[in-house]
């Protein structure tokens, strides 16, 4: 028995660990450092129809236990992505998770449709919640309505399962996870990073050139935690989470708290090792829990009636 | 091949105002080839400092399985990476990214080393290894004041070697390209690193010369997958190079600079 092993719409997975979006480019780099056959999936780096160059320099601040980027979702474009590194993946033995992203309804259907036809894309995941473009992403992930007919319409032309991306930075988000539900979702995936500043005392400019960024790293770990616990309690599709995940350990607090999957962002840039290294420490870590299969782990901090707690009023 | 190890601190000094020559060993030494190379040092095991810090290679010496790097104190990272002591270690992923071209300078060709500030570093590998493959150096190396001033000695040892300062308390009083003009240096390719509108400056001086600059970036994870220190090429709106992975070595003319 393979004792990560996940099934999800679309994705069957020999374990639950992923590269994030937007930081695995398309797994490339990090073809170097190991066989990418050992992860679960990859999501993909962000593709819009057209090549796009995205936000000047400097593009990434540290902060305390994060990172802010604004990168403004540079990538070739649609048909380089179709016809360069789809391809290239196909070598590994690794479903696809491709992120899409645009700046009209329009450009976000014409993505889903063409790249959810290639040979090793399992899933697309919606990028509603891009807070460093000006057009597009973030203005799609804040207003249940508009989320919702977004993920409706690319549902409908979608020849694979349709994951959303949420956007932490939002009044409610379980109002918005669950009217993605109701739009015909087949899972989400949260959280993508949270807007904030830097400014530099020397200067007193904001570091970035974009002026605001998004948070991202270990410090926003417990604000992901406390909303995949709300949202995974108020919706039945399947959550991957992702936000600071450093360690096996952590990716047992995402299953804990709801998540049925993970996936490891700005980690990478910190130990390009990082997934297989967690891949290889969770099963010694679920032994001395007693934990048989992973699966196990999903919702126990809520599932568990007598310890629930109910933060939301 | 890119290597990940925890090296082992041999010496570390104080060489100039803020300034720290670090030696560290390892058999990841015996990876590094070019000058101009740099390593991404993680400072502290804790998540923060969260990311790890771009440091050019200023020394490879196979031989002894030591590499030196020689960095400014200016943050937080550089601190606590300023506190190890020898026998203590650190991260270490490298070495990354594409160094100087040696093959641009045959032997007996004349090159011309042109170093500002924290930029002078990876040009002291190069000016060795130029050195060794018979091209005369010429060195010119610019810093702000005479405190900041370090390894003009180092530099001398492979040939001419002029130090300016922008307020005249040591060498000629001015900038690089003053000391370029006023000497009337010649060369057959020049080598840069330093400050980006010192490396505009000499692109545009020697517009039809092989010039090769280094660049400096913020960067994410150093091996060319999260995007942050992309640069424009010119004459196109989305075509891009990456200083970390493409670079951090360009040709002048390759990059918007």
């Amino acid at each position: 028995m393979n004792r990560l092993a996940v099934e999800l719409p679309g994705l069957s997975l020999k374990n639950p660990i992923m590269p994030a979006s937007g930081c695995f480019g398309f797994g490339r780099e990090y073809a170097r450092f190991y066989d990418l056959s050992v992860l679960g999936a990859i999501m993909i780096k962000a593709t819009t129809k057209e090549p796009r160059f995205g936000n000047p320099t400097p593009r990434v601040a540290e902060t305390p236990g994060g990172m802010l980027n604004a990168i403004g979702l540079q990538n070739p474009g649609l048909d380089k992505v179709l016809e360069e590194e789809l391809p290239w993946l196909e070598q590994f033995d690794v479903p696809i998770i491709a992120n899409i992203a645009g700046s009209t309804v329009e450009e976000y259907v014409e993505v889903a449709e063409a790249i959810s036809k290639a040979p090793n894309v399992h899933a697309l995941e919606l990028n509603i919640s891009c807070p460093n473009v000006k057009k597009g992403g973030i203005a799609f992930g804040t207003v249940p309505d508009v989320a919702a007919e977004l993920t409706r319409l690319v549902k409908e032309v979608s020849a694979v399962p349709v994951y959303v991306k949420l956007s932490p930075n939002v009044t409610d988000i379980v109002a918005m996870a669950k009217a993605i539900e109701q739009a015909g979702a087949d899972g989400l995936t949260m959280i993508n990073t949270l807007v904030g500043m830097r400014i530099d005392v020397k200067t007193g400019r904001p570091v970035l050139a974009n002026g605001t960024g998004g948070l991202s790293g270990p410090a926003v770990k417990p604000i992901a935690i406390r909303m995949i616990y709300d949202v995974s309690q108020a919706v039945s599709i399947p959550i991957i989470g992702m936000g600071g995940i450093q360690t096996a350990e952590d990716v047992l607090e995402f299953f804990y708290a709801g998540a049925s999957a993970v996936a490891v962002g700005t980690a990478n840039f910190v130990d390009p090792f990082v997934c297989p290294t967690i891949i290889a420490d969770l099963p010694a870590l679920l032994d001395e829990l007693g934990i048989g299969h992973i699966s196990e782990c999903i919702g126990r901090s809520w599932k568990t009636g007598a310890h629930a707690v109910h933060c939301r009023a | 091949m890119i290597g990940h190890e925890r090296m082992t601190v041999a010496s570390q000094r104080l060489i100039a105002e803020r300034t720290y020559e670090l030696t560290l060993s390892g058999r990841l030494v015996q990876e590094m080839r070019q000058p101009g190379q740099f390593v991404h040092v993680k400072v502290a095991a804790s998540a923060d400092p969260l990311l790890r810090r771009p440091l050019s290679l200023c020394h490879i010496d196979h031989k002894q399985g030591q590499c030196t790097i020689i960095y400014r104190q200016e943050g937080k990272g550089t601190a606590l990476l300023a506190q190890k002591q020898p026998g203590d270690t650190v991260d270490v992923l490298g070495p990354l990214g594409n160094g100087f071209p040696l093959e641009a300078a045959p032997a007996g060709s004349r090159a011309l080393l042109v170093g500002g500030g924290i930029g002078v570093p990876p040009l002291y590998e190069l000016a060795k290894q130029l050195t060794k493959r018979g091209v005369k150096v010429v060195s010119v190396l610019g810093f702000q004041t005479k405190a900041a001033v370090f390894y003009e000695e180092e530099f001398a040892a492979f040939g001419e070697t002029h130090v300016a300062t922008d307020d005249g308390s040591h060498g000629t009083a001015g900038r690089v390209t003053d000391v370029i003009e006023a000497r009337s240096l010649e060369f057959d390719v020049l080598y840069a690193c330093g400050p980006k509108p010192m490396l505009r400056a000499l692109a545009e001086r020697f517009p039809n010369r092989p010039v090769y600059v280094s660049l400096e970036e913020r960067m994410g994870c150093g091996v060319g997958a999260c995007f942050a220190c992309v640069c424009h090429v010119p004459g196109s709106e989305t075509a891009y190079k990456k200083v970390c992975s493409d670079g951090p070595v360009f040709r002048a003319g390759e990059v918007v600079l």
